[in-house]
């Protein structure tokens, strides 16, 4: 019998992020830091209004876009958050989270050899995704010093005359990187000069610990060359209600569209009732959650601070990006060890990108009790690894 | 940072000074400050603790009593709610709308010791016109707190 699957997809490479977990798995009472979504509930309002979807039996499709009110409400709130406009009729899809958005984006803009700019450490999904949909990844290494921002200089550097889309994925998942308005103004510039399209990945854009989120797209000539995606899984703890939107131009929405009505048929349609609850009475919520997140940061921090630890502070998303290299050892073996040691699992930086050697992706999507436990564990670690080295602790 | 203190101590009042100021990012001296404003003006009354008496082996029975009276000439109902809440036993008393006036919640050893309070004592003040008597049964949740069995983290270990 002949090999029926693909090459392409035999060769992408599977998630580093499995090996992993596949440990952690088989250890009794490990701490694990390496989850990439919200301890949170869904606010009890919001499960309500799903629960009284179903209730109701709004069991069937909703139209291919996704629910009108929902679109609208989408609107409402980027207009008010974001100061963007869109059109609710043709200019939003709701998918089946960023994810899915993230996926058709890039299939529904990529030519076979098109380039794809990818900044790393990211996550995990945008170059298999750019492979699948028969583009060219090419990696962008942010650095340490630049706090993990993307810099004009990096992106004019990377690109060639087939470079056809940039991924910006700030807030970013792993670093905490954010990016503030300048530096958006600056990419923008590079963006318009060569032509090249954008594709935002915004998902974490309610979780920023500094100023208000900016997004790309706002910026002028920039809504008409970008992709606006995000969602409510992280900022409303809907994870597991599988639902994200895109928004742009209408010729891009209306083939994202195409692909999604063929693949997808609709997003759940409970999950977008209970959406369209969450964008209308959700601030509140989405506030406590922020506030406690930074909370959880600012110990992380200081917690680092005191044992010597190197870390930039991050002001987005749930996660802290500690580097280690001055253990002189590889991210996999640092981990594998603070596992297997200390009972902690943490995600290696190179997990989301070869640049990620040397860092270690840290959540704090966890209560304080917890994080004070993991953290003495890797104070611990940290100081018998330095008197390993026959170094002093601060 | 006012709101944000009292969110946080309101949940948890024994996180250290220390603590709290990292978390809420600001000099430990500004915790100090602000919690010693905080009892002076009276927003902060006391830093109890939420105990749930079942588990343990020393009998409490929990009453909430609606009273009706007729108020005082000049006075209203705050000196009937201070005769009332004079009472150490006497956990707390509001005054509600609706068909009566003040609540009162009492707890005492057994129904019998809460029942005599409440015909000895209570009943018995000349401004009291009448009472009804409900005793705590379960207690599900309190100040906040859900009384049953913590719930497990049933997130996957480790995610993207």
């Amino acid at each position: 019998m002949r090999n029926p699957l693909a090459d392409k997809v035999v060769e992408i490479k599977p998630s580093g992020i499995r090996k992993f977990f596949d440990i952690v798995s088989e250890m009794k009472d490990a701490i694990s830091l390496g989850v990439g979504e919200p301890d949170f509930d869904t606010p009890w309002h919001i499960r309500d209004e799903g629960i009284y979807a179903l209730e109701k039996g709004k069991t069937f499709y909703t139209s291919n876009s996704g629910l009108r009110e929902l679109r609208q409400e989408i609107c409402h709130y980027l207009k008010r958050k974001q100061g963007i406009s869109y059109r609710w009729n043709d200019q939003v899809l709701i998918t089946v989270g960023g994810s899915e958005a993230i996926d058709i984006g890039l299939r529904a803009m990529l030519n076979p050899g098109d380039q794809v700019l990818i900044p790393q450490p990211s996550y995990v999904s945008y170059e298999p995704c750019t492979i699948l949909a028969g583009g060219v990844p090419v990696t962008i290494p942010l650095k340490g010093e630049n706090e993990f921002r993307l810099t004009a200089k990096e992106l004019e550097d990377a690109i060639t005359d087939k470079t056809k889309v940039l991924i910006l994925p700030f807030p970013n998942n792993p670093t905490g990187a954010i990016m503030e308005q300048k530096d958006l103004e600056a990419i923008a510039e590079v963006v318009i000069k060569h032509d090249i399209f954008v594709m935002s990945d915004e998902i974490y854009s309610e979780l920023t610990y500094k100023e208000k989120h900016v997004s790309i797209a706002s910026l002028p000539g920039m809504q008409e060359r970008t992709v606006l995606i995000n969602g409510f899984s992280k900022a409303y703890a809907m994870t597991g209600w599988r639902l994200g939107y895109a928004c742009g131009p209408k010729e891009m929405i209306e083939q994202m569209t195409k692909i999604h009505q063929f693949a997808i048929m609709c997003a759940p349609t409970t999950s977008q009732y209970a959406a369209v609850e969450a964008l209308k009475n959700g601030d509140a919520d989405v506030e406590e959650m922020r506030t406690a997140y930074n909370q959880r940061r600012r110990f992380l921090m200081n917690a680092f601070r005191e044992m010597g630890l190197e870390c930039f502070e991050p002001y987005g998303a749930f996660y802290v990006f500690p580097c280690i290299k001055e253990f002189g050892m590889t991210s996999d073996e640092f981990a594998t060890r603070f596992l297997e040691e200390e009972k902690v699992a943490a995600v290696p930086g190179t997990a989301f990108g070869d640049c990620g050697e040397g860092y270690l992706r840290i959540s704090y999507a966890y209560s304080l009790e917890k994080l004070k436990v993991a953290v003495g564990r890797l104070e611990r670690f940290v100081k018998k690894l330095r008197a390993e080295q026959g170094r002093q602790n601060p | 940072m006012r709101e944000e203190l009292l969110a946080v101590i309101e949940k948890n009042s024994r996180m250290d000074l220390k603590e709290l100021a990292v978390i809420l990012g600001v000099e430990e001296i500004d915790v100090v400050n602000e919690l010693a404003a905080l009892e002076a003006e009276g927003v902060i009354c006391g830093y109890h603790t939420l105990i749930n008496w079942e588990k343990t082996s020393i009998d409490k029975v929990t009453a909430l009593i609606e009273v009706r009276v007729t108020p005082q000439r000049g006075q209203g109902f705050d000196s009937i709610a201070e005769r009332i809440y004079k009472y150490p036993e006497v956990r707390s008393v509001y005054l509600i709308s609706g068909g009566y006036d003040l609540m009162v919640i009492l707890e005492g050893k057994s129904l019998r010791e809460v029942s005599s309070f409440v015909s000895d004592k209570l009943s018995t003040l000349e401004t009291v016109l009448s009472t009804a008597t409900h005793f705590i049964l379960k207690k599900y949740k309190d100040h906040g707190t859900v009384f049953s069995q913590k719930k497990e983290d049933e997130r996957e270990m480790i995610t993207p």
